[in-house]
């Protein structure tokens, strides 16, 4: 069981690299989107500290958006798909060994991104690292809840949009609680409490997620 | 026990359900009529005039009921979509299906009156309240619904998909709900909650009962007779349809 | 072994087959005859478990498949219409990774002899995406060389194949088959696959039913 975890995050993971351009148009879209918003607003270095926690949070949002569309399709075009739900494994094991190969290729460099752009709106260490954290928590939750829009609209036209619709309404509470942990670190308040509710919806998404996407996978698969 | 079991089961099945959901139908749009004429003359000329908030605060007689209609209706939803993905009934999803539209109007209905009791409340049209935002979110929910079925073209697989949507809408409902009130309180003050229940009186309460259960007519009349045009859409191959004296002509 | 009763299914609009039985012991294989669009890709992959029927059940040793779940999984091989391999993978990868997902992991090694065996030698190490379509067919049914499944569901295998290798996956089929292994199988080909244990299904005609 754990062996097919790591064969299929492997295998995903050797795909990526051997297709790095998706990768990379992910997190520039995100440093793009990011870097936009000081040429609307203004560069007003107060407005902008106040507003950074939600632009890389929103930003953050919509890019893991723009990459959730290939994280079923190619499989289901190729048939790898419906090999996965006949093979003797959990299906369980599978959706989360290919959200957890999403996450790394897309996830994390915007994680690891995050910061850089954080000082484009000069945020400070400490709020830097916060943003860090909380990004850390809450991509992984937001791959996994997208997992859900992307399984249900395999192979449908227009299907990019409309997991963007079908997934946005729910991440709201990752984007509250994300982009207030930084700004509560900002104001002073302490951003423990925003911090373990994510860690909360982390570990509800875990549990709940891949179950529902598995049913949509098996709906759509057929 | 089992016998009543499968008298549940014969109403599920489409030829049974039809002419029966004809029936009620007018039955529903009567209680309806009558229920929200007497609520709406209640709202107008018996319910006393606020002292706080003047004659405006009417609009709550249709305002909160809208708001408690779209909640229930997506709760009901996700209910006969469970239903549905449990014993694999075709009713249940149609029932779903029907009730999207209704309960996306009311969620559209609750949002702008509360747009129009906020202007002379609050002075904004739009104010971002906890109650508002999770309406709004609300909103999407049934819009991503809605539209996820619109785009399936193979009545099953939209019918499943939509019911796992439904579903995880529901689970994720209290979480949005109370993020978006935590949200709310850390950004700005109580300034804007008005506090409803415990300073409503008798007659507003009984008002606002009878426009519920007005709505409530209206929203199950409007869903069967959409049930009854999908039920007509999806089995126009059997026999049973083109014996419809409808049908036929 | 593997029993199927009353299935019916439905594609969209149309009832393609309904009150569907029939039997596959060891030993026996099934051929799925029918125009374009009768229904034999949707009757095996329901079979598999891919299609939900609308009526009717599979069992599989007495038991219902849906319930078996992985058990019955590990006892069948599908190979449809997609060739269920990555094209940026080359083919050892694609049928390693198979077979690890089947649960009986193969080495490099046996890999490429099964690879070679199916004609691919020299080929082994190439992204699938330069292979010819026989040859992604080639690396598809290679799994068929290394699982040790008894029951073989195959949608049209023989697809841009050559004629060397219909021949050569026809021993392969009817080894199994003689070794007491089950297969379902369609093709539009005319192919003399076993002597004796060789049953007809045919789908489409008025009689939907037993063989």
């Amino acid at each position: 069981m754990f062996e097919s975890f790591l064969v299929v995050v492997r295998r995903d993971l050797t795909l990526a690299m051997r297709r790095r351009s998706d990768v990379f148009s992910t997190l520039f879209f995100f440093v793009i989107v990011v870097s936009l918003f000081p040429l609307g607003i203004g560069p007003e270095l107060n407005t902008l500290r106040l507003i950074a926690p939600g632009v890389v949070w929103v930003a953050a949002l919509l890019a893991s958006m723009l990459a959730l569309e290939r994280l079923f399709a190619t499989d289901f075009d190729d048939g790898t798909l419906e090999q996965m739900l006949l093979a003797p494994q959990p299906m369980f094991i599978m959706v989360l060994a290919k959200v957890t190969a999403h996450w790394l290729v897309t996830g994390v460099p915007l994680v690891l991104m995050a910061p850089l752009l954080g000082l484009q709106y000069d945020l400070n260490t400490e709020a830097l690292g916060v943003l860090l954290v909380s990004l850390l928590l809450g991509t992984p939750a937001l791959s996994l809840i997208g997992a859900i829009g992307a399984a249900l609209t395999i192979g449908l036209r227009g299907g990019g949009v409309l997991v963007s619709l079908l997934v946005l309404p729910l991440c709201i509470p990752v984007l509250i609680f994300g982009a207030g942990a930084v700004e509560a670190n900002i104001s002073g308040l302490g951003e423990q409490g925003h911090l373990s509710m994510m860690g909360a919806i982390l570990v509800i998404s875990l549990l709940l997620a891949p179950l529902a996407t598995t049913a949509a996978l098996r709906v759509s698969a057929e | 026990m089992s016998s009543r079991l499968i008298n549940w089961f014969k109403f599920s099945s489409p030829a049974t359900f039809y002419p029966l959901a004809g029936k009620l139908i007018p039955w529903f749009t009567g209680i309806a009529v009558v229920l929200i004429a007497i609520g709406l003359y209640m709202s107008f000329f018996v319910a006393p005039t606020d002292y706080k908030q003047g004659e405006g605060y009417r609009i709550i007689f249709v305002h909160v009921p809208t708001a408690w209609m779209s909640m229930f209706i997506y709760l009901v939803m996700a209910l006969w979509s469970g239903l549905g993905l449990v014993f694999n009934t075709r009713i249940s999803a149609m029932m779903a299906n029907a009730l999207a539209p209704t309960g996306a109007m009311f969620t559209f209905l609750a949002l702008w009156t509360g747009a129009f009791w906020g202007k002379p409340m609050w002075g904004a049209w739009w104010v971002w309240d906890a109650r508002l935002t999770s309406e709004l979110i609300l909103l999407f929910l049934y819009i991503g619904f809605m539209a996820l079925q619109g785009a399936i073209e193979d009545t099953r697989r939209a019918d499943r998909a939509g019911a796992i949507l439904a579903l995880v809408g529901v689970v994720n409902i209290p979480i949005i709900y109370y993020s978006v009130t935590w949200w709310n309180t850390l950004h700005q003050g109580a300034s804007v909650s008005v506090s409803k229940g415990s300073s409503m009186g008798e007659t507003m309460l009984v008002t606002m009962l009878i426009m519920v259960l007005g709505f409530w007519s209206y929203a199950i009349a409007v869903s069967l007779a959409r049930v009854r045009s999908l039920i007509l859409e999806r089995e126009r191959d059997s026999t049973w349809v083109s014996e419809l004296s409808e049908v036929r002509r | 072994m593997l029993e199927v009763i009353d299935l019916e299914c439905v594609r969209g609009d149309r009832r393609l087959f309904t009150g569907l039985s029939f039997e596959l012991n060891p030993g026996e294989l099934l051929h799925l005859h029918g125009h374009n669009g009768s229904g034999k890709t949707t009757l095996m992959r329901a079979v598999c478990g891919l299609i939900y029927p609308t009526a009717g059940k599979v069992l599989w040793k007495g038991e219902e498949s849906r319930r078996l779940g992985d058990d019955f999984n590990r006892d069948l091989v599908y190979v449809g219409h997609k060739n269920g391999i990555k094209d940026d993978l080359n083919g050892s990868e694609n049928l390693r990774i198979a077979s690890v997902l089947d649960g009986v992991p193969i080495s490099e090694q046996q890999a490429w002899e099964a690879l070679a065996k199916l004609g691919l030698r020299g080929h082994e190490d190439l992204p699938t995406r330069v292979l010819s379509q026989g040859q992604k067919r080639r690396v598809s049914l290679a799994r068929l060389l290394v699982h040790r499944a008894p029951l073989w569901i195959l949608d049209e295998p023989f697809t841009a194949l050559d004629s060397a290798a219909v021949e050569l996956l026809q021993s392969v089929i009817r080894e199994h088959v003689e070794r007491g292994g089950m297969v379902i199988l369609t093709t539009h080909q005319e192919v003399s696959l076993t002597r004796g244990h060789e049953r007809q299904l045919r789908l489409g005609w008025k009689e939907d039913g037993d063989v």
